[in-house]
């Protein structure tokens, strides 16, 4: 069982990753990465969530009716979501201001609803809440992966330290403003997909057509 | 009665999952759980996030001004400052509201106290027809300094800071934003130091009294001090900022007040 568990949190780190294999969570991946330190506690707050989201509705998983599931899962990840949000706002203020909205946004994180809906419904409280907390690293995983390298080439610098001096400030690296907008996450996490997929070709996917030949009659 | 509330606790639960009463049951109590929670923790969080919000406030209004270092306590640096209700029309101090408690924002909501925008280049909608400013005053007791709230709408977002000007209601000491959702990298640059240290010096007026203040792409000619370079990157930020400072140093903004304050009369 214990082997078992710990297999479910890093499972999702790279062999199941929600961003690289199931390819959710992409909006907020676009969103936050271009600040390692927003990344970061982005990262936090949706292990967080994931992960007590999971545990208390699979607590209440048998009694749960079929024809509301969505809405209730709803209310517990949003409550949870507003939890975290009041709380940056309380004692971490400064990261709450760059954060801003995008706190608000994991609610619509597919992340949480999918593993709310695939695992924690028919799945054991504390196994819920270990596979919440190793969905929620894998994503974070790849988010600080992303923001790496958007900060490093976009900016010049991580975590807010300078690393290459820019133009701007009286250095000489010119920094790539493109890494900065949202659409260039999807350029990386792209390339990190390639990546996985030929570090661990299991992970690449059958085609859903093939090219047929077809014979002359 | 609690036994018999219990039993009917009991008699939802073991109801099946799929039936209405269980579903409007299930329904009302996960509501009624969450709501209590969110709500729980938004009051008792709420005393510190109004304790944060100010002190950033307070800090950017030191940093505005030029007398905020790290590590400093800023109640205690923040007590130089005496806030004073302005009332724009006329561009005197009111002591109609209590500066301490008077709220910028939800008077500019306020239709007693507020008046709706038709021309409207700030982007603001509505605005305040009264403005807590902070004067910081030499050993004399002559103003040395005035920081003035000025906000507008840039690309995403409306961005509001402060403004400091000098005594003479016309030299520039600097200005700073401190609430904007604008790119970073991008609009996000008016947090720059570099760019921000551009106000500095710079004059609002040329000496016929016309409003020459201007962020622009266009190189200024030699020797001029009205122009600040636009930021790269971030045409709408840049075109908001220069709205916005046209607009709060204009006439339907401090310019009655800074007339006041070149006469001398404050």
């Amino acid at each position: 069982m214990a082997h078992k568990r710990r297999e479910m949190l890093v499972d999702p780190l790279v062999d199941n990753n929600p961003i690289t294999l199931q390819v959710l969570g992409i909006c907020s991946a676009l969103a936050v990465t271009s600040s390692l330190q927003v990344a970061f506690v982005m990262s936090i707050a949706v292990i967080f969530v994931t992960g007590f989201s999971s545990m208390f509705i699979s607590m209440i998983r048998n009694q749960i009716p079929g024809s509301i599931r969505i809405i209730v899962q709803m209310v517990v990840i949003a409550s949870l979501v507003i939890l975290v949000d009041q709380l940056l706002k309380a004692v971490a203020f400064e990261i709450s201001k760059t954060l801003s909205v995008v706190v608000g946004l994991i609610i619509t994180n597919c992340i949480v609803m999918g593993r709310a809906e695939a695992f924690a419904m028919k799945n054991p409280p504390i196994e819920s809440f270990i596979d919440g907390v190793g969905n929620g690293l894998g994503y974070g995983l790849i988010l600080m992966l992303v923001g790496v390298i958007r900060e490093l080439f976009g900016a010049g610098s991580l975590f807010g330290i300078t690393i290459l001096e820019t133009v701007n400030n009286g250095g000489w690296y010119v920094p790539n403003g493109m890494l900065l907008l949202p659409p260039s996450a999807f350029f990386i996490i792209g390339l990190i997909i390639w990546a996985f997929r030929t570090w661990k070709p299991a992970q690449v996917e059958e085609r859903e057509y093939k090219i047929q030949s077809v014979e002359a009659h | 009665m609690p036994d018999e509330k219990k039993g009917m606790i009991r008699r939802f639960l073991e109801l099946s999952p799929d039936s209405v009463p269980k579903t409007i049951f299930v329904a009302v109590a996960v509501c009624l759980v969450a709501s209590m929670v969110v709500s729980a923790a938004a009051v008792a969080l709420r005393p510190l996030q109004s304790v944060n919000a100010l002190k950033d406030k307070q800090i950017n209004i030191l940093q505005v001004a030029g007398i905020y270092e790290p590590g400093v306590d800023v109640l205690d640096a923040f007590s130089a400052f005496e806030p004073r209700v302005l009332d724009l029309n006329t561009g005197t101090f009111t002591d109609q509201f209590d500066p301490a408690n008077f709220d910028d924002r939800a008077a500019a909501d306020d239709p007693a106290t507020s008046v709706a925008l038709e021309d409207d280049p700030a982007g603001i909608g509505r605005q305040s027809m009264y403005v807590t400013v902070y004067l910081l005053r030499d050993d004399a007791g002559d103003v040395d300094k005035v920081i003035l709230p000025i906000h507008g709408y840039g690309l995403w977002s409306t961005l509001y800071g402060f403004i400091a000007l000098e005594e003479n209601g016309d030299d520039i000491f600097g200005l700073q934003f401190y609430e904007h959702a604008e790119t970073p990298g991008l609009g996000a640059e008016v947090d720059n130091p570099r760019w921000k240290a551009q106000w500095s010096g710079k004059r609002l007026e040329d000496d016929s009294g016309e409003l020459q203040i201007t962020v622009a792409k266009t190189a200024p000619p030699a020797g001029d001090e009205f122009h600040i370079d636009a930021l790269a990157g971030a045409t709408l930020p840049s075109v908001g900022v220069d709205n916005l400072v046209k607009f709060w140093m204009g006439e339907r903004g401090y310019g009655p007040f800074l007339d006041n304050l070149k006469a001398g009369n404050v």
